[in-house]
């Protein structure tokens, strides 16, 4: 009864798992929910007052499909941030850049299609991936984020085989799961990877803003070539993910296709969202916000690294990220982080395997831990229950003497987007 | 039909355990059905909040539909004795034999039911006496293939069919995972069905078994909870007097554990015979589960029967 692509949508015990990470009792370093907590709610709540007073029967009404002038002339400043020099006509604002890229999945890829992703790559990206049956291969990363010369040879391997490599996904900054950023002189390797093989980019940048080590961020990859890149922005993180506002700066060819899609899909993106933003950004200073947040994330994630050298045992590794939300954990070897997490769930702390961020059954030894929700004293709670967890299952895994796991390739939902 | 008494019901539902996402979709269907039945109804997670809220009220009857451990060890159930609050559902003693398999397969055994062979084992053993020899012990008892599962545990969550010795340790790291003792048993190759029993108040009854025929040819997590992963057929395509074979052990199953009210037990039939799996003091209640299904299909409904029990377990009370 239903189409081939659902097939793959199913209930999931690994997903199921997470439903007691709401509980107080649970410590969830598994969601990726920010914490908002510190936006100034009443000047908000005042502004929308306003909003509606004064603009309600435009606020309240249908939009453009592409969406409002005002704010695509504002996303332009936002970006600007990261050094790109956007036109508001080839902005598309999108509900969440989530729905970006589910419009960019549409208008490329047919099924059987490929989708180059980084190794590992954001969960919710491979389940847009897989509901349009494109098949993602996943490019190896190292400590500077993607490889260029594994994405050349898997370009190169793929397309030798007759394959349709449609565009490469990625998240430069802070990626999500791996909490690894590209440095500018790799983004430029990449780029010219691209304009050689022709190959078109889409740039994924939730996070980029976040910078929590006090550093610049770093020209975006758009901001370097703007014909093979499509961009994918989002206020998801730097205001507010329930208003389901994000945008792509697309070339106009592209930007035409979204805006008919995003019509059939949609109609309109939100323009009560839109015009929620636009006011957020016209009236409240942005960037203060934006530094608020920054010391908030680095105390949390400084926590975090505190407390996975406290309690993490020998043979742990992870990522030290400078931005973000999320740290990547390598376990011991012999250890399967998706057969563990029920034990970890018995100890009250929950996390994310590694598999939910590999289309290929890898990222077994894996986990994401984020840091965005829980505040610092939790964190280091969490870590500690998850050493205690760790050391438990690999007793477990020494008494039988298990060394390597496989996992069948499928596509795990995930953490829910509710999910602390 | 409409409510005799003026009890608010309490459906609880969640918890800490492993199903609790599968327990809130029991809560919340059950829920919703007696409401319909015109029934004034709470619903409740387990929490710091449910023992002053029970304190509180004498007008309360309390609906446990929390799955796994806390739901059906009969921890929860001690605590609505404690307070006295009417309850649906089993008493915590059989709730403790019936929820670990460990314990009830060998309790059904003792009382002439064909279970598989089972061996129950604590994780510490294995560290003791060294798990090669162990496995290789198993393996030589009950051959292949055979089912690793953790003692207490429901969903399927944690269960392996193992084909050959190389799978047997991962498959007891998966069991381990949710909780200390698992229990290794020859498998059972058949037709699965579930019956369920019911007794609102004029002795237990058994509901037309429930044949199970996953599509995926496992009835795992997926094939359990997600809607038309799984065939059901209800009557279950057996012949009558199997089908009366297998209500007979339901019905013996649900008096020797000395459960109460409703209980679900799952069962194959092999070459025609009834094999004991295990018994549920909380069945699924979800729009997949097997007890509803089973209703439906004798022209009952979940309201219709849940309103009975609810009834049954305040009358019990003031008796």
């Amino acid at each position: 009864m239903y189409a081939e692509r659902a097939h793959g949508m199913t209930a999931s015990a690994v997903r199921s798992l997470f439903a007691v990470a709401n509980r107080p009792e649970v410590v969830s370093l598994a969601g990726g929910m920010p914490n908002i907590s510190d936006l100034p709610l009443d000047v908000i709540g005042g502004l929308v007052s306003d909003l509606i007073k004064d603009h309600g029967t435009q606020a309240l009404q249908y939009g453009s499909g592409q969406g409002e002038l005002m704010i695509r002339e504002q996303i332009c400043e936002v970006m600007a941030e990261e050094q790109i020099h956007g036109h508001p006509d080839d902005v598309v604002i999108t509900h969440g850049s989530q729905q970006g890229l589910d419009l960019l999945t549409r208008i490329f890829c047919d099924p059987g299609d490929v989708i180059l992703a980084e190794a590992p790559s954001y969960v919710g990206a491979l389940g847009t991936f897989a509901a349009y049956q494109a098949e993602v291969v996943h490019v190896a990363m190292d400590e500077h984020g993607l490889n260029p010369q594994a994405l050349r040879q898997a370009l190169l391997t793929l397309r030798a085989a007759g394959k349709r490599v449609k565009f490469l996904y990625t998240i430069p900054n802070f990626n999500n799961p791996a909490g690894l950023t590209q440095p500018l002189e790799r983004r430029k390797e990449i780029l010219a990877i691209a304009d050689e093989l022709d190959l078109l980019i889409v740039e994924d940048n939730p996070y980029g803003l976040l910078t929590i080590d006090g550093q610049d961020p770093l020209p975006a990859m758009r901001s370097l070539d703007d014909t093979h890149v499509v961009y994918l922005g989002s206020f998801s993180k730097t205001f507010a993910p329930g208003l389901r506002v994000g945008w792509v700066l697309a070339p106009h060819g592209v930007r035409e296709k979204l805006v008919l899609a995003q019509e059939s899909a949609t109609l309109a993106p939100s323009v009560f969202s839109q015009f929620v933003v636009s006011t957020y950004l016209a009236h409240w200073d942005w960037r203060a916000q934006l530094d608020t947040f920054r010391a908030m994330y680095r105390e949390r994630r400084d926590a975090m690294l505190r407390g996975l050298t406290e309690h993490m045992p020998p043979g742990s590794t992870w990522t030290h990220p400078t931005g973000g939300f999320f740290v990547w954990l390598t376990l011991p070897e012999g250890l399967d982080s998706q057969a563990m997490l029920p034990r970890a769930v018995s100890a009250r702390v929950a996390y994310t395997p590694g598999t939910a961020f590999y289309a290929d059954g890898m990222g077994s030894r894996n986990i994401r831990l984020s840091y965005c929700f829980p505040p610092p004293e939790r964190i280091i709670e969490g870590t500690r229950r998850l050493g205690e967890v760790i050391n438990n299952e690999r007793d477990i895994n020494e008494t039988f003497g298990l060394k390597s796991f496989t996992h069948t390739p499928r596509i795990h939902p995930g953490p829910g987007p509710d999910l602390r | 039909m409409t409510p005799t008494t003026d009890h608010t019901v309490l459906v609880l539902s969640g918890g800490l355990s492993h199903e609790r996402e599968v327990s809130l979709r029991s809560g919340r269907r059950v829920a919703t059905a007696l409401r319909d039945s015109g029934y004034t109804v709470l619903e409740s997670d387990v929490d710091q909040a449910l023992v002053p809220l029970l304190q509180g009220r004498d007008d309360i009857v309390v609906v446990p539909l929390l799955h796994g451990e806390t739901g059906e060890d009969g921890a929860i159930r001690e605590v609505l004795e404690l307070v006295g609050a009417p309850y649906v559902g089993s008493r915590p003693a059989p709730c403790r034999l019936a929820f670990d398999k460990s314990i009830s397969t060998a309790v059904m055994a003792k009382n002439g039911v064909t279970t598989p062979h089972q061996v129950a084992l604590p994780h510490d053993i294995f560290r003791e006496l060294g798990a090669n020899a162990l496995v290789s012990a198993l393996g030589g008892a009950l051959g292949f293939p055979m089912m690793v599962k953790p003692a207490r545990s429901g969903s399927a969550l944690g269960c392996t069919k193992v084909s050959t010795p190389e799978e047997l340790p991962a498959a007891m790291v998966g069991a381990y995972a949710y909780g200390p003792v698992a229990v290794v048993e020859t498998y059972i190759e058949g037709v699965e069905v579930a019956v369920g029993v019911l007794d609102t108040g004029d002795g237990p009854r058994a509901l037309p078994a429930v044949e199970i025929r996953p599509q995926s040819g496992v009835y795992d997590y997926a094939a359990r909870y997600t809607a038309g992963a799984t065939r059901f057929l209800t009557p279950a395509q057996i012949d009558d007097s199997v089908a009366a074979a297998c209500a007979e052990m339901a019905l013996r199953v649900h008096e020797r554990l000395g459960l109460r009210d409703l209980s679900r037990t799952d069962l194959i039939i092999r070459d025609g015979e009834p094999v004991f799996i295990e018994a549920n003091v909380a069945p699924g209640m979800t729009e997949t589960s097997l007890l509803p299904i089973a209703l439906e299909a004798e022209g009952g409904s979940l309201a219709e029967s849940w309103s009975a029990l609810v009834e049954h377990a305040v009358s019990r009370m003031s008796k």
